[in-house]
């Protein structure tokens, strides 16, 4: 035996996949940060010229837009908002990925399955949800129902499709070496399949809470006592441009977080499987 | 050490020998008793579509042979190795292992494969090697015996914890090695396993094969298109035609003990021929192709 290799002990498949480090080391690190802070300065100094140069009533100032927020948050809306808005993006687009990830994999091994089911994928995929605010609300009431089941349907599509076009991308030697094996057809699903697809289902549920995030504000539109979009709708009735900001900007920030949530999670849990984020 | 090379006109019985001390027996080699599966190939023949990769191949594989199949690059070499491992269905005539006929993938038929992407990556090496005998449902108890005892036939032992990606290309054909012996088949089909690896390491790893063949009793089928491995490792050596419609154009025995000397003479002999049936055939290929012309003009122009 005089083949020994001391390889870096370093994260699963560094030969497919390079090392990716969610935290850079020391200086590098300090560096990252530095430079993100004057990207956001920056952005900030943008938006107060813009401000000074519009007025107040088209463009809420920076230090506006943050009283603004205070004052929602003292009297409890900001914080309901989130609270409504994230309930319905999380169900929806959790119900969404656990529905999506096996029809895609089913879609992806079985042929009848997918020959039964492309052509609806392919048919609505292309409609977006804001087309059916009307008749989801008029099915199923101005209740929570009809506007999880918008952000169920944004997300659905997108991680049926990533699924499936993982299961294609299965290396075919994979799934001899597992046959040859001895492993039923079950066992090749389960075992070699899904594990290899898992990269492809974490894209599509990133790219789903993405798509839940733009849908929110549409299926709040209608009838919506609370929630972000909600108070960026109303906001409109009582011409307070700066609640505008604070909705549009808690938006963002909520996305943010929620995205490297997930990242954090997969890194942690589905870093074998070879999931880069 | 007579005429070590025996050109035989039709496919026969190549008396398996092996020349080496008697080792203590092993679990291994106990278990070698009741494996080595005959193959027996008959007028087969493959085609997909109106395409014929090859036809009317003839081959007699006796349980515990080590058969190299030796080609040109194209030549269906593979493509008759995955009919033996049941991942293509043979066309016409028969494909048999031990008279049954072969008609799917067979933990029976084990396959290492050219690449290393037929790992599971997200899997351990333990865990790989042992997949076999999770799929059958062995006990936690009996998987960490095989692991031990395969992760310890190929010297990777200390590697049981790793992932693949964290292995060099050698160690993870030993883990592919490791892995279909895990399954104690009768049959190890190998398709090039070493053609990615470089010199050094495949060297290395001609000889733990046969190493490994030895005490495992397996017969084995290894496509290769380097003449000095087929010498170094076969009992017999068969010559593929150039594709397509490829067949077994001769079949050498190599009688030469074991370990193989490559200098030894009747080596030498061997090699010239084998490189002159296989040159004919790439010539050959060429011709087809309409290349030869110019590599005529080529060589006259230089």
């Amino acid at each position: 035996m005089t083949i020994t290799t001391t390889e870096a002990t370093a994260p699963a498949r560094p030969r497919t996949r390079p090392r990716r480090t969610g935290r850079p080391a020391g200086g590098q690190g300090l560096r990252t940060v530095g430079l993100y802070a004057v990207a956001v300065l920056v952005g900030l100094g943008v938006w107060q010229l813009v401000a000074m140069k519009y007025g107040p009533s088209l463009v809420a100032s920076p230090k506006e837009t943050l009283s603004a927020a205070r004052e929602l948050a003292a009297d409890g809306t900001l914080g309901n908002s989130v609270i409504a808005s994230s309930r319905r993006i999380l169900i929806g687009w959790g119900l969404g990925v656990l529905v999506g990830a096996p029809v895609g994999l089913l879609i992806g091994q079985i042929t009848i399955v997918r020959q039964l089911l492309e052509p609806y994928i392919e048919f609505f995929r292309f409609i977006p949800p804001v087309a059916f605010v009307t008749l989801a609300v008029v099915w199923l009431g101005i209740g929570e129902t009809s506007k999880v089941v918008l952000i169920f349907y944004t997300a659905v599509f997108i991680v049926t499709l990533n699924t499936s076009a993982g299961v294609m991308a299965v290396n075919e030697s994979k799934l001899r070496a597992a046959a040859s094996l001895g492993a039923s057809r079950r066992q090749v699903l389960q075992r070699v399949v899904l594990p290899s697809t898992v990269p492809y289902i974490l894209t599509g549920a990133r790219l789903a809470m993405g798509n839940s995030f733009l849908t929110i504000v549409s299926a709040e539109i209608v009838a919506a006592q609370v929630g972000l979009g909600s108070l960026i709708w109303t906001s409109r009735n009582y011409g307070r441009i700066d609640w505008v900001f604070v909705g549009i900007i808690t938006l963002g920030i909520l996305g943010l977080v929620y995205d490297r949530i997930l990242r954090v999670i997969a890194m942690r849990v589905l870093h074998k499987y070879g999931a880069k984020v | 050490m007579t005429e070590g090379i025996e050109k035989e006109t039709a496919p026969g019985n190549g008396a398996l020998t092996v020349a080496t001390a008697p080792a203590p027996r092993t679990r291994t080699e106990q278990a070698a008793e009741k494996r080595g599966a005959a193959l027996r190939v008959e007028g087969a023949g493959i085609t997909f579509g109106d395409f014929r990769a090859v036809q009317n191949i003839d081959l007699d594989i006796p349980a515990g042979e080590f058969l190299c199949l030796l080609g040109p690059s194209g030549c269906g070499k593979s493509t008759l190795l995955s009919a033996m491992a049941g991942f293509i269905q043979v066309s016409e005539g028969s494909l048999t292992a031990d008279g049954v006929p072969v008609s799917g993938p067979d933990p029976e038929l084990g396959m290492v494969f050219q690449s290393s992407e037929a790992l599971f990556d997200w899997m351990t090496v333990h865990q790989n090697v042992t997949f076999g005998p999770r799929m059958r449902g062995c006990s936690r108890a009996e998987q960490d015996r095989v692991a031990d005892e395969f992760l310890g036939l190929v010297g990777l032992r200390h590697c049981a914890d790793r992932y693949p990606g964290q292995l060099s290309g050698g160690m993870r054909q030993r883990v592919q090695i490791a892995r279909v012996l895990a399954n104690e088949p009768g049959v190890v089909l190998m398709d090039e396993p070493f053609g990615a690896l470089d010199a050094q390491t495949r060297q290395v790893l001609q000889q733990e094969t046969a190493r490994i063949w030895r005490s495992s009793g397996c017969t084995v089928v290894f496509v290769t298109h380097d003449i000095d491995e087929a010498i170094l490792l076969a009992d017999r050596v068969a010559v593929m035609t150039a594709g397509p419609a490829a067949s077994i154009k001769s079949l050498y025995t190599v009688d030469l003990p074991r370990p193989r000397d490559e200098s030894d003479p009747a080596a030498l002999r061997l090699r010239n021929k084998l490189r002159e049936d296989i040159g004919e055939e790439v010539r050959k290929a060429m011709r087809d192709q309409g290349l030869d012309d110019q590599l005529d003009r080529e060589a006259k122009g230089a």
